[in-house]
């Protein structure tokens, strides 16, 4: 054709129009920390692993756990997903079920039989690891994956400690628990049971361990006076616990059982309580009932099986069969402040779970340079404690006691005992700024309320150790899954490819995200408005 | 095991241009790697321009609906010099511009050659801004309307004449801002009771098929341009295009600015067949008028301190609620 | 094939013969009955392979001729008088992409006063439009120009408009030499466009154009045109041998070899100037004229060739500059830059005015005594002039030009 000189244009010729160099600001592409990341104590990588599994990838997600936390299926069911907290789907509609897509991943792991590989050869080093709990499955996998070798040393007959010890099996079924224990084991991680250690010291000498983490969990009961005429039965919480999972012997609690505390292990107890066949069922707590430690879905579950809540009271003392409680106010500090009101309340039996301690002094006081104090032992921010080859991690050092808490000291000591033992240093990734929700795009995401687990009805949870909290189904831990906001990351939703009207985005294809084209970026900025995720960043340009 | 989900499958971006998780086939036109950029990069548009983007979704749909086999017919206008001064073009298609009034008589020529020599597989679109459709291109558009031609005309609906800095056009909202309708005397900016409906008035003309459509909702967009495309005769289109520059938003809130027109129920979304209005697209989370005038500059006589024009604001709301009431915004089913 | 018709009807006889893909109609005198007979002629089958879109104004129906052309169809409309001046955006436009449309102009005055009747003021106020304009001196001729116009109009990539006087031509009955279809096949070969707009090659027609080459296009549009004053005369010689007869070309010239005076005009009034020619050449005079068919483009040196021998030249012509004088007489001064000759302007058949033998006698008589000033006006009552100007004299609002006039021929005939 020949085209008329000037009025006629060949196609696509503006591409030699270089307008990149109208731009002010430029858009940058960010991963941006969303707060489940931050809030996640294991550091797990939540909004990565819903990525994967949004898709389907369950092995490739499971596999994104994997890198941070060893127990997935445990995790899902026993962590109080302080993740979901700090959810910014919140304040759209409801957070999303984090909790559950991950206990689903952890039992698809199981079902499937799904291994960790080791990449890393053989170090030829020897890690002590003493406490077969959270922290110290933890420690032992990630030093593991690391290339050294494990010996884990356990005071009880079966590893897991307060996993197996503290937290009822209705909660924690134990096949579940055992599975990933297992696993743990069949990574060549070697289980020493029965085997409390006393002296630290001697055991590294003798057995030739480069380097000790220590994770014993807070299995003492903390103790309170309270004046009695033994007329009623008095355990501690978490003896009950322990001693129900031993199927010990364990003294008929009768029919009125009241606990006094309101953590989670009152309400482990006290949801016990009504297993063991308990027909009054009542927990004492002194402040009021949104100031309990315990998680308010657990509270709101063991109300829903009968259990009753008697807040703002203390227990004064324990005479004729009756417990004295004297009723509380709150001050404007919200201290509970004695009114001088006593309550009496008929029981058979009073189980005290005022928290927990630590055994601290049972093998560490005596080591050379480690600090106890108060019951806690006393770690640098590698978890190192005063004695270098001695690392501590878990309800012994000053921390919220949590299992979840725990698999993050021993994924972080075994980062710092890993570069001990090679020499060098390690540097923990730099924490990118916090994806806020104001960050976030919402109007792509439309309202879908968080897929609730099936609960078992209340009759069957009631009678027995059944797991109280069922499965997600495939359909549903997908549509879980994909309820996440992706905050602060990209994932591929196209908005900034399709919103920029200058075409100056660049698709790379399937996993590999865009690239801003900076030759015809003009900087308007519509990219990073129009990200759903608060992924891109407007920067100024320096010239 | 569990109960129903009662909920339809909204998930992480339901309404992203794409998204992984769907098909391919469910995936906007915006989305795909091979989308055919019929605007390509280069062109000469502001920054965070709904024209141009505009342009670029309701053409690049238009070319998959026809496996490229599209003619364009430009009014003057933005689009036209912004997309091609000498010596550059920025379209990827064959395409036309004449004059500034006469695009849909141009195209009615164009699908009228198609069809004398044989070339059925190719469509006609003609497109300009609200000055070039509902003024001085309206003789024209109502002609190929009335004749049925088989021409899709879009119009981009920035609501002025931009291209010439910005003056009062058929289509400019009451209170606006304009070159032409300064603020200042009795009644500042654009005066009540004045401009055309032109979705209404295609409707009028009883031809097969008029929507409106907003850079806001993408995949209606590209749904009502494909739906368009394997029609026969007259076809309407109006889309609503936010103008930085004329209405004094900021370039990144132009999507933005369209979503709130939407969400406020000034510009309603739906479509019409022969005249009757078969479809509409709820609204999905309602908002007050204020939170889409306040945004952009034109309005902001209105919101000056301590002197708000609530007697006016309350005039354009009645207007969005009038449109909410006409086509039933409000009903629950789907949304945008 | 001769016939006794309508000029009009003949003239869209020969469009079909032509075979025109896209017609667009719009009604306007008189013009009109080109279009109706082209529409009959579509319905009837006897033009196939068109589509004949009736339209809502004269300048859709250009519009849609400039999208039917750029699509590569071979696209024809008509107008005339003020639908010439509607569509005049349009007009610029197509010369501007260079699409080759044809379009016949009946030729009539432009209001207001609103007058139906036949001049040249509205092909003229198009006469720098960028397009071809070919005027017509008979009904046949009108038909052979149409023939040729879609020739040129597809080689050279420049519409044309065939100019033919309102009436005397478009609705006179006269005998007509319809030529056959494969005559026309032969002559005309199917539209190959310069560019077109297609899917399968894609280009952008019609970019904006800055001062950086907007003058390097002004200046192609106008080589396009010297380019076309060459294949204009080579087009009517094939059309001469394949049809035998003379038609078209830049100009017809009458007995002006030997002529002292040669009297220049457009269109039909040439056949009352050779009338006149005639009588004068038994008086003895060496009178001769010169019909002008190519207008646009402008053949400068033809003209200059025949006219320079002359003495004196008269310029008939059916319009006026207002506040200059006649649009053809500059041209054709132009044509005689440096030469000495007077050129006489004799504005003549406004509005439909008859031009009649005796007043073109007694003005060329006249002015070759050099008893006429210029530029004159035919036939023009200068009592009533006289009257309507004492009256606005005398009373600032002396009431409608034209109502007055007409009271006072009125008040006359009945004296």
């Amino acid at each position: 054709m020949s085209k008329p000189f000037a009025i006629t244009l060949d196609t696509g010729s503006s591409l030699v129009n270089l307008t990149g160099s109208w731009r002010s600001k430029r858009p940058v592409f960010a991963d941006h920390m969303p707060p489940c990341n931050i809030a996640c104590p294991a550091g797990e990588n939540i909004q990565q692993w819903l990525y994967h599994a949004e898709e389907g990838n369950y092995h490739l997600a499971w596999q994104e756990i994997m890198k941070h936390n060893p127990l997935p299926a445990i995790m899902g069911r026993a962590c109080y997903h302080t993740c979901e907290g700090e959810c910014n789907r919140a304040k759209l509609d409801e957070t999303v079920g984090i909790h559950a897509v991950e206990r689903f991943l952890g039992d698809l792991a199981i079902d499937n039989n799904w291994r960790v590989k080791i990449t890393v050869p053989r170090s030829g080093k020897k890690v002590m690891v003493i406490g077969s709990g959270p922290g110290g499955l933890s420690a032992a996998y990630h030093l593991t994956l690391l290339g050294h070798a494990v010996t884990l040393f356990e005071a009880a007959p079966k590893a897991g400690g307060l996993m197996r010890y503290g937290i009822p099996r209705y909660r924690l079924p134990r096949k579940v628990l055992n599975a990933e224990v297992d696993r743990i084991e069949r990574m060549g991680v070697e289980f020493k049971l029965n085997t409390p250690v006393r002296d630290i010291v001697g055991v590294m000498e003798d057995e030739g361990f480069d380097v000790v983490f220590a994770a014993i969990g807070a299995q003492l009961p903390r103790q309170i006076d309270i004046p009695t005429d033994d007329s009623v039965h008095m355990y501690d919480a978490i003896h009950m616990l322990r001693s129900i999972e031993l199927e010990e012997e364990f003294p008929d609690i009768g029919d009125k059982v009241v606990i006094y505390g309101g953590g989670n292990v009152a309400v482990d107890a006290a949801r016990s309580a009504v297993r063991l066949g308990a027909k009054e069922v009542s927990i004492v707590y002194r402040r009021s009932r949104d100031k309990m430690p315990a998680h308010s879905f657990e509270i709101k579950e063991a109300v829903e099986e009968g259990v009753e809540l008697n807040c703002l009271r203390v227990v004064r003392k324990v005479e004729n069969g009756n417990i004295q409680v004297e009723q509380m106010v709150l001050t404007d500090t919200n201290k509970p402040f004695p009114t001088g009101q006593m309550e009496n309340i008929k029981a058979d039996t009073l189980i005290l779970a005022l928290g927990q301690l630590v055994d601290a002094d049972c093998c560490l006081s005596s080591v050379p340079g480690v600090g106890v104090l108060q019951g806690n032992v006393q770690v640098d921010k590698a978890m190192c404690t005063g004695n270098e080859k001695i690392f501590a991690g878990g309800d012994l050092v000053p921390c919220e006691r949590t299992i979840t808490v725990a698999v993050g000291h021993g994924k972080k000591a075994a980062h710092y005992i890993d570069a001990y033992l090679r020499e060098t240093e390690y540097q923990p990734k730099p924490k990118s700024p916090t994806a806020t929700y104001e960050k976030l795009n919402t109007w792509y995401f439309s309202d879908a309320p968080k897929t609730v687990q099936p609960i078992l009805n209340l009759i069957r949870r009631q009678s027995g150790f059944e797991e109280v909290l069922g499965n997600l189904d495939e359909d549903n831990a997908l549509f879980e899954a994909r309820r996440c906001l992706s905050c602060g990351n990209c994932f591929e939703c196209d908005n900034c490819y399709g919103a920029c009207p200058d075409n100056a985005i660049d698709k790379l294809g399937s996993g590999k995200r865009f690239k801003v084209n900076y030759d015809y970026c003009k900087g308007c900025g519509l990219c990073a408005t129009e990200c759903p995720c608060g992924a891109i960043d407007i920067v100024n340009e320096t010239i | 095991m569990g109960q129903e989900q009662k909920v339809k499958f909204y998930q992480k971006g339901t309404y992203t241009v794409g998204n992984r998780l769907l098909n391919v086939k469910e995936r906007s036109v915006q989305a795909s790697m091979d989308r055919s950029n019929s605007l390509t990069c280069g062109h000469r548009a502001c920054q965070g321009c709904g024209e141009a983007l505009g342009a670029r979704y309701a053409i690049d749909a238009a070319m998959r609906a026809s496996r490229n086999q599209v003619i364009a017919v430009n009014a003057t206008g933005c689009l036209e010099v912004f997309t091609t001064p000498y010596p550059e073009t920025s379209w990827q298609m064959p395409w036309l511009h004449s004059l500034f009034g006469n695009a849909a008589a141009v195209a009615t020529g164009v699908a009228a050659a198609m069809r004398v020599k044989g070339r059925t597989e190719v469509r006609t679109i003609a497109q300009g801004g609200d000055g070039g459709t509902t003024d001085i291109g309206f003789g024209c558009l109502s002609g190929m309307f009335e004749r049925n031609d088989d021409v899709l005309y879009i119009c981009y609906d920035n609501e002025g004449y931009m291209n010439t800095g910005v003056q009062r056009s058929s289509a400019t909202p009451p209170t606006a801002r304009t070159a032409t309708t300064p603020v200042v005397g009795p009644e500042p900016g654009n005066v009540f009771g004045t401009g055309k409906n032109m979705p209404m008035l295609a409707m009028a003309h009883k031809i097969p098929y008029v929507a409106t459509a907003n850079v806001a909702a993408l995949h209606d967009l590209e749904a009502k341009v494909t739906k368009a495309m394997h029609i026969k005769g007259a076809r309407y289109i109006h889309i609503f295009v936010p103008c930085p520059l004329g209405w004094g938003s900021k370039p990144e809130e132009t999507i933005h600015v369209a979503r709130l027109a939407i969400k406020c129920g000034i510009f309603p979304l739906f479509e019409a067949e022969y005249g009757k209005v078969t479809s509409t697209v709820p609204i999905r989370e309602q908002i007050p008028v204020d939170d889409y005038l306040k945004i952009q500059k034109r309005f902001s006589h209105l919101f000056k301190k301590g002197r708000e024009e609530r007697e006016k604001i309350a005039a354009i709301q009645a207007m969005a609620d009038e449109n909410i009431e006409y086509f039933n915004l409000l009903n629950k089913e789907g949304g945008s | 094939m001769l016939k006794q018709i309508e000029g009009s009807q003949a003239v869209a006889e020969t469009i079909g013969l032509c075979r025109p893909e896209v017609i667009c109609a719009y009604p306007i005198t008189p013009q009109t009955h080109i279009v109706e007979g082209l529409g009959a002629l579509v319905r009837k089958g006897t033009i196939t392979n068109c589509e004949y879109i009736n339209v809502e104004s004269e300048f859709a129906a250009l519009s849609v001729a400039i999208g039917a052309s750029a699509g590569g169809a071979r696209s024809y409309t008509a107008t005339a008088s003020q639908g010439l001046l509607f569509m005049a955006e349009a007009v610029y436009n197509a010369s501007g992409l260079g699409l080759p449309i044809v379009m016949t102009i009946g030729n009539r005055a432009i209001g207001a006063p609103i007058n139906i009747w036949n001049d040249h003021s509205d092909s003229m106020s198009m006469r720098d439009s960028g397009w071809i304009q070919l005027y017509a001196e008979t009904n046949q001729e009108a038909m052979d120009l149409h023939i040729q116009a879609f020739r040129i109009a597809e080689e050279v990539g420049c519409p044309v408009m065939v100019c033919m006087d309102g009436f005397i031509l478009t609705h006179a009955y006269e005998r007509v030499d319809l030529p056959r279809q494969e005559q026309v096949d032969a002559f005309l070969p199917p539209y190959e466009p310069m560019q077109v707009l297609d899917p399968s090659d894609p280009v952008s027609i019609g970019a904006m154009v800055g001062p950086e080459a907007f003058a390097e296009v002004r200046y192609l549009a106008h080589y396009k045109q010297m380019r076309a004053l060459e294949r204009i005369p080579e087009i009517s010689a094939e059309f001469r041998d394949r049809f035998g007869r003379d038609s078209g070309g830049l100009v017809h010239t009458y007995k002006t070899e030997d002529a002292d005076t040669i009297v220049v005009a457009l269109g039909s009034v040439n056949g009352t100037i050779k009338d006149v020619v005639d009588e004068m050449r038994l008086d003895g005079k060496t009178i001769g004229s010169l019909s002008i068919c190519s207008f646009r483009p402008f053949p400068l040196e033809r003209l200059r060739e025949v006219l320079s021998p002359a003495k004196q030249i008269i310029v008939i012509e059916k319009n006026l500059a207002v506040g200059m004088g006649g649009i053809l007489s500059a041209n054709i001064r132009m044509a005689l830059r440096g030469l000495v000759q007077p050129v006489t302007t004799c504005i003549a058949g406004l509005g439909g005015r008859p031009i009649t033998k005796k007043s073109l006698h007694e003005m060329f008589e006249k002015t070759m005594a050099d008893e006429i000033e210029d530029t004159h006006f035919l036939d023009l009552d200068w009592e009533i002039i006289r009257r309507e100007l004492d009256r606005e004299k005398a009373d600032r609002r002396s009431g409608p030009i034209a109502e007055n006039i007409l009271k006072d021929i009125g008040k006359r005939l009945e004296e």
